[in-house]
């Protein structure tokens, strides 16, 4: 087994051969509540290498999002710095696409017309766009739904298109923010299935962010485990599982202990979240 | 299949709706036979409906009906242009939403018809005075729908706009315009209600012309068939009115 243990992020040599293409260094969030100040972010640092999938998986309420935010460049006022290829971000990049939890796409546009939406921002020809929004449209699957509107589609197919288009933008690294929270397993493995597809057939940098331990060790190539409140990097596990993969390696042994020893760390952090939510729920009971 | 998915979704409802108006219609006509209505307020539906040749004819209703609807035409523009405007500028001066959105409110319900001698006082006895009490009467449910589209726009759709690093102006118009859109057209449907119903108002009050003109005139004869089918034309300006704004929403935001 070579995951690795360590309170502190802990680098593999053969990847840091490679020079990394996102730096997450040293970032601290705090927000200002009613209650006082709510520390989400806790000094994580970690970085990824091209091609690298890595996945960020902790309790509710850990600050993934919030993570997601800063590195996507939606959320500014904190310490520490993120940066892509050497530069530091300030705001959303062009490097960094992203893609929402929530569904994202753009009712009023046809399949075709969202995943072309980045290419018409970037003021290509009409044409153009069609041509490569249409292989992105095939690369997610959805051939023959080009002209149909998202109220016709199902979740799933949804949020492939909203991966569409954020792959139609060609991003650098792929930011994703729990893209299959609102999907059934079957639905998620398959399109799990799908991500680890285009990822190796792009070799697309990856950071995902979970709070699902199977789709975290069905994907990624590391994981990185916060801890509940404040969100602080527990340990950053390796994932050694052959590839290319398929949903078909949930069944293997090797799963199964990844899944357990995560689970193992993300127990704890998830029973500190719960006793949490429920003494707070008491406490407001109370008052 | 699909042809058939059509007629449920969309011809059988029209036909229901038809059949529900006829058998309406000849409930009233039984009721007002039967004299459990007076037929002295409500005329017989089979009376009104031959009236309307006559009043065709005898009263010059195609250009009354013109004008009304140019009428209508003129505030809704007017209406829709300034309502936009204004919503789309309060939803982005928080100030000057906080300071005026109540008043905006309580405008909507101030009976702003009973000002007409003001009107006309400032544009004369002219369609003008019709057409602006029909465009301030019907601004506020425009202006504050508009907020309300705005401000509805679902937060993913905006990260979405600035992920891809959008101008404001492109993520006015690529995201939250579209998105406030179905928003949009609802104020605009109730303004144009609104500023019909001032329209045909004030036409009945200033005896200019137009419908509202005519129903009064109908009304002081006491030719009750002709004063229903009258009104039967107002609403079918009303009936055109939305006809429109529906095409031109499906048009502006395909896929709802």
């Amino acid at each position: 087994m070579a995951a690795i243990s360590a309170t502190r992020p802990v680098t593999v040599p053969v990847e840091k051969a490679m020079e990394p293409i996102l730096v997450v260094d040293d970032i601290f969030k705090r927000f200002d509540t009613q209650d006082g100040g709510l520390v989400a972010v806790d000094h994580v640092s970690f970085d990824v290498v091209p091609g690298e999938f890595l996945s960020v998986i902790g309790p509710s309420g850990c600050g993934k999002s919030t993570l997601f935010n800063i590195i996507g460049g939606l959320l500014g006022g904190y310490e520490g710095r993120v940066s892509v290829a050497g530069e530091t971000i300030k705001g959303p990049h062009p490097s960094i696409g992203m893609i929402f939890q929530e569904e994202s796409t753009f009712p009023w546009r046809t399949v075709i017309d969202n995943v072309a939406f980045p290419l018409e921002i970037a003021g290509m020809a009409k044409s153009e766009r069609l041509e490569k929004a249409r292989h992105f449209v095939h690369l997610v699957g959805l051939d023959g739904f080009e002209r149909s509107y998202p109220s016709e589609l199902s979740g799933g197919m949804r949020q492939r298109v909203s991966m569409a288009r954020t792959l139609a933008s060609e991003p650098k690294i792929l930011l994703m923010d729990e893209p299959f929270a609102a999907l059934d397993e079957q639905t998620r493995l398959l399109l799990g299935d799908k991500v680890l597809q285009i990822q190796q057939e792009l070799k697309q940098t990856t950071l995902l962010i979970t709070h699902n331990l199977t789709e975290a060790v069905q994907l990624s190539d590391r994981i990185l485990v916060m801890t509940y409140r404040p969100g602080k990097t527990k340990r950053i596990v390796d994932i050694k599982l052959p590839r290319p993969r398929t949903s078909e390696i949930v069944g293997s042994d090797d799963f199964g202990h990844y899944v357990a020893q995560i689970w193992n760390d993300l127990r704890e952090e998830a029973s500190k979240g719960l006793k949490d939510d429920e003494s707070r729920r008491g406490g407001a009971k109370r008052k | 299949m699909m042809a058939r998915a059509l007629i449920v979704r969309q011809v059988v409802p029209f036909l229901f709706g038809i059949a529900c108006f006829g058998v309406l219609v000849v409930l009233i006509e039984f009721l007002i036979k039967t004299g459990l209505i007076n037929r002295f307020i409500v005329p017989l539906p089979s009376e009104i409906w031959h009236s309307f040749g006559r009043i065709i004819v005898e009263e010059d209703v195609p250009s009354r009906f013109l004008l009304t609807c140019t009428e209508a035409l003129v505030a809704s523009l007017l209406l829709s242009v300034v309502g936009i405007t204004l919503g789309v500028l309060l939803h982005r001066i928080t100030l000057l939403r906080l300071a005026t959105e109540t008043w905006i409110a309580a405008m909507a319900s101030a009976p702003l018809v009973l000002m007409y001698p003001l009107f006309l006082v400032i544009f004369g006895r002219s369609a003008w005075t019709i057409i602006m009490i029909g465009f301030v009467a019907a601004l506020p449910p425009v202006i504050l729908k508009t907020l309300e589209g705005l401000a509805g726009t679902r937060q993913v759709l905006i990260n979405v706009g600035r992920s891809f690093k959008l101008t404001p102006s492109q993520l006015y118009w690529k995201i939250f315009f579209p998105a406030a859109l179905p928003n949009i057209f609802v104020g605009v449907r109730l303004g144009m209600i609104f500023a019909l119903i001032n329209i045909v108002g004030v036409e009945f009050l200033i005896n200019f012309g137009g419908l509202g003109q005519l129903v009064n005139e109908l009304a002081e004869r006491y030719d009750l068939p002709g004063t229903y089918a009258a009104i039967c034309f107002v609403i079918l300006v009303s009936v055109v009115f939305f006809i429109v704004t529906e095409r031109i929403e499906q048009w502006l935001r395909p896929g709802t």
